[in-house]
């Protein structure tokens, strides 16, 4: 049992931890856009643009100046997060410009970034690199390292307390401690500044923003600049923090859907959304570990571990399962009032 | 629709702007990409209407009917399905059961068994997400996306578990012989007429014909059909009116889903002749694409399902000839649903005051 806990259990929630970073991150992006009364269904194909100018742009930062490179060794890695934030965050304006200046139909407009995505990505990949839609293996300096927190190696002998620090704990990445520290920062945005309570109304009655002489539009494309900044560091996360080490076509796999059903899932709050998350990371963890679940009653194929999540978020959407309502004014563009 | 503006602008000009607009940017990209548009056009062209090529150019229009029509009938009712994609894939297991589980003596047979499946597989799987947003409010768009993903998982299980083949290979066992439809070479021969052999574009083409002829007929000549629209324009005037949202919700998704669903008579029973994993291709979005551009008219359908059929296979072409990633078609399919979809006011706002200001000029 001891050795279940502290090698099974605490190997599953270290991964799961990772699983859930990209996700968090993402579920935190949409939650801003969707605070603020703008569906987002793009958080995917933003994600995946960003895991690829990320990938990109870290490797030809570092690349040596005879291939064409910028020979920048350590800070590549910084280069390619600000290329994929800011790429993320172009996409994010495109989104903005539809929803909210031409009041188009916004998911529309997050099917067609999510194709966009999908297309350009392999397009611009190959005519740069000729590797398939993939990026060059990133090395040291390209890529985020494991971080080892204070003490991690002498405590790592001490029963539990000394397991869960030195695994679970530390040796993550910088992005990882990122993510947790913003679903904080989140919450006291939300909830604590003036600017958090602005977006929330805009998300439920802009019409009442809009009396209090406060600009909607303005208000709106804000919240969709923080999301378009998140999904970057979601997207630069897949690239540049795990074991891919490089972006390959279509790597975000679903993900920014996942995270839509996390943020539904966790009823568009921070920090349930962080519970969400580590909940579908976890099962994940699982699903990749076990290619089937032997209950002792029943006995699940991996696929179902996969399905999960879609599974919990259509209970939950069914309001079978406690209710989840929206904020009242999602997808609705903006006419102000003459 | 805007009433102030001339049906000539609304439903000609204004479309052909956008979509000159998608082909511009998607231009853009290919020069971007250091190839040269001319060139790309050429090749995409010669690659969809060699006599060989039309055979995959018309498979794939097929494909695309059935999704767009399928989208269109949707949108009449103010109903997104994005769930074409899961929709299809479902209906391709029922197809491969019907057609696995017995021997079927004709394919006239094999044909009406195999499109009764598809049917009831693919209304079945839209059932649910739309028995959610009538009942429940449950969003269309967001389960509909959750049905595609877990319609992915239920698919992979199938073809590496129960359904499983012979091999190792992730797919079933080949259907029957007997279970073939014919394809155009056959067909255009029982009239002496000359067609490619061995392309996959084969009788279902028939069917989307039929089915785009339906729709019309549904939509604009029955009195369901004036009740969807009517929900579609406004659910709150529909139901003052009498027309219960449940009923149209249900009906229209459940419609919506065994057109998408008869796309797997076409890809799994005409082409692959066995359940494959990704059988489906992305065809369910781009129905999505082939709708609104199409503006949810069967012919505007059939139209740019043909666009669509010809952009897909010349797009296959790029790849052999140019070396460019069959992804450039994705690329300008996401340009087409953004231009005529979500950033459509870019053209018809400018429209709307020319022609407007035009109007009011006339008649003062």
């Amino acid at each position: 049992m001891m050795d279940f806990l502290t090698n099974d259990l605490l190997l599953l929630s270290d991964s799961a931890v990772r699983n859930a970073i990209p996700l968090l991150l993402a579920c935190l992006a949409g939650l801003y856009s969707e605070r603020a009364g703008i569906f987002d269904i793009g958080l995917e194909g933003k994600m995946l643009v960003a895991a690829f100018a990320a990938g990109a742009f870290s490797a030809i930062a570092g690349m040596p100046a005879y291939d064409g490179g910028w020979e920048m060794g350590a800070w590549s890695v910084w280069i390619g997060l600000g290329a994929a934030i800011i790429a993320s965050t172009i996409f994010s304006m495109i989104h903005a410009f539809a929803s909210i200046t031409l009041r188009g139909n916004q998911l529309i407009s997050g099917v067609a970034i999510n194709f966009f995505a999908a297309g350009i990505t392999v397009l611009i990949g190959q005519h740069w690199f000729r590797m398939g839609g993939q990026t060059p293996q990133l090395r040291e300096g390209q890529r985020f390292e494991p971080i080892s927190l204070p003490f991690a190696e002498s405590l790592k002998d001490v029963p539990i307390v000394g397991d869960i620090y030195y695994q679970l704990i530390s040796g993550h990445n910088i992005i990882v401690y990122f993510g947790f520290i913003i679903v904080a920062l989140t919450w006291w945005v939300l909830y604590r500044t003036r600017f958090g309570l602005r977006m929330r109304a805009v998300g439920e009655n802009p019409g009442a923003v809009d009396t209090a002489g406060i600009s909607v539009v303005k208000l709106r494309y804000s919240a969709l600049i923080i999301t378009g900044i998140l999904c970057g560091l979601a997207g630069a996360y897949l690239s540049l923090g795990t074991a891919a080490a490089g972006f390959g076509k279509d790597m975000t796999a679903g993900r920014g859907f996942i995270a839509l059903a996390a943020l539904i899932f966790a009823k568009w709050k921070p920090i349930s959304a962080m519970g969400a998350t580590l909940l579908f990371g976890m099962l994940e963890a699982i699903g990749n570990k076990y290619q089937t679940l032997d209950l002792g009653f029943v006995v699940l194929p991996g696929q179902f571990m996969q399905a999960l999540p879609y599974i919990l978020t259509v209970v939950i959407l069914a309001g079978f399962v406690g209710k989840a309502i929206p904020p009242k004014a999602g997808g609705e563009p903006y006419v102000k009032e003459r | 629709m805007n009433k102030n503006l001339p049906k000539w602008v609304d439903l000609g000009l204004i479309p052909l702007l956008t979509l000159l607009l998608a082909f511009a940017v998607s231009g853009l990209v290919v020069l971007s990409i250091g190839q040269d548009p001319v060139e790309v056009v050429q090749v995409m062209i010669k690659g969809a209407f060699n006599p060989f090529g039309i055979g995959h150019t018309l498979y794939f229009t097929t494909s695309f009917i059935f999704t767009g029509l399928a989208v269109a009938v949707a949108f009449h009712a103010r109903l997104f399905n994005i769930g074409g994609e899961g929709q299809a894939g479902i209906a391709g297991v029922g197809v491969a059961l019907v057609m696995l589980s017995y021997d079927w003596p004709h394919w006239s047979i094999a044909l009406l068994v195999g499109t009764l499946a598809a049917l009831a597989f693919g209304a079945a799987w839209a059932a649910i997400p739309a028995y959610l947003q009538a009942k429940r409010g449950s969003h269309i768009v967001i389960t509909t996306i959750m049905f595609n993903l877990i319609a992915t998982a239920i698919i992979g299980y199938l073809v590496v578990g129960p359904m499983q083949g012979e091999g190792s290979q992730p797919q079933s066992e080949r259907f029957p012989a007997s279970a073939s439809l014919p394809d155009f070479h056959e067909i255009f021969g029982w009239f002496g007429l000359e067609f490619a052999k061995h392309a996959p574009a084969n009788i279902s083409f028939f069917i989307a014909l039929v089915a785009a002829l339906l729709v019309w007929i549904l939509i604009w000549k029955t009195r369901l059909g004036y009740e969807m629209r009517a929900f579609g324009h406004s659910e709150k005037a529909a139901v003052y009116a009498g027309i219960s949202p449940l009923k149209i919700t249900m009906i229209a998704m459940l419609i919506s889903g065994a057109l998408s669903g008869l796309m797997a008579v076409n890809t799994v029973q005409g082409e692959a002749e066995r359940l494959l994993l990704g059988s489906v291709e992305g065809a369910g979005f781009i129905g999505i694409a082939v709708a609104l551009m199409g503006r949810s008219h069967p012919v505007g359908v059939l139209l740019a399902a043909f666009l669509f059929g010809i952009l897909t296979q010349g797009g296959a072409e790029l790849q052999f000839e140019l070396g460019i990633p069959a992804q450039m078609i994705t690329v300008i399919q996401a340009l087409i649903i953004m231009f005529t979809g979500s950033l459509e006011n870019l053209v018809r706002m400018p429209m709307e005051k020319i022609f407007i200001r035009a109007g009011k000029g006339a008649t003062s």
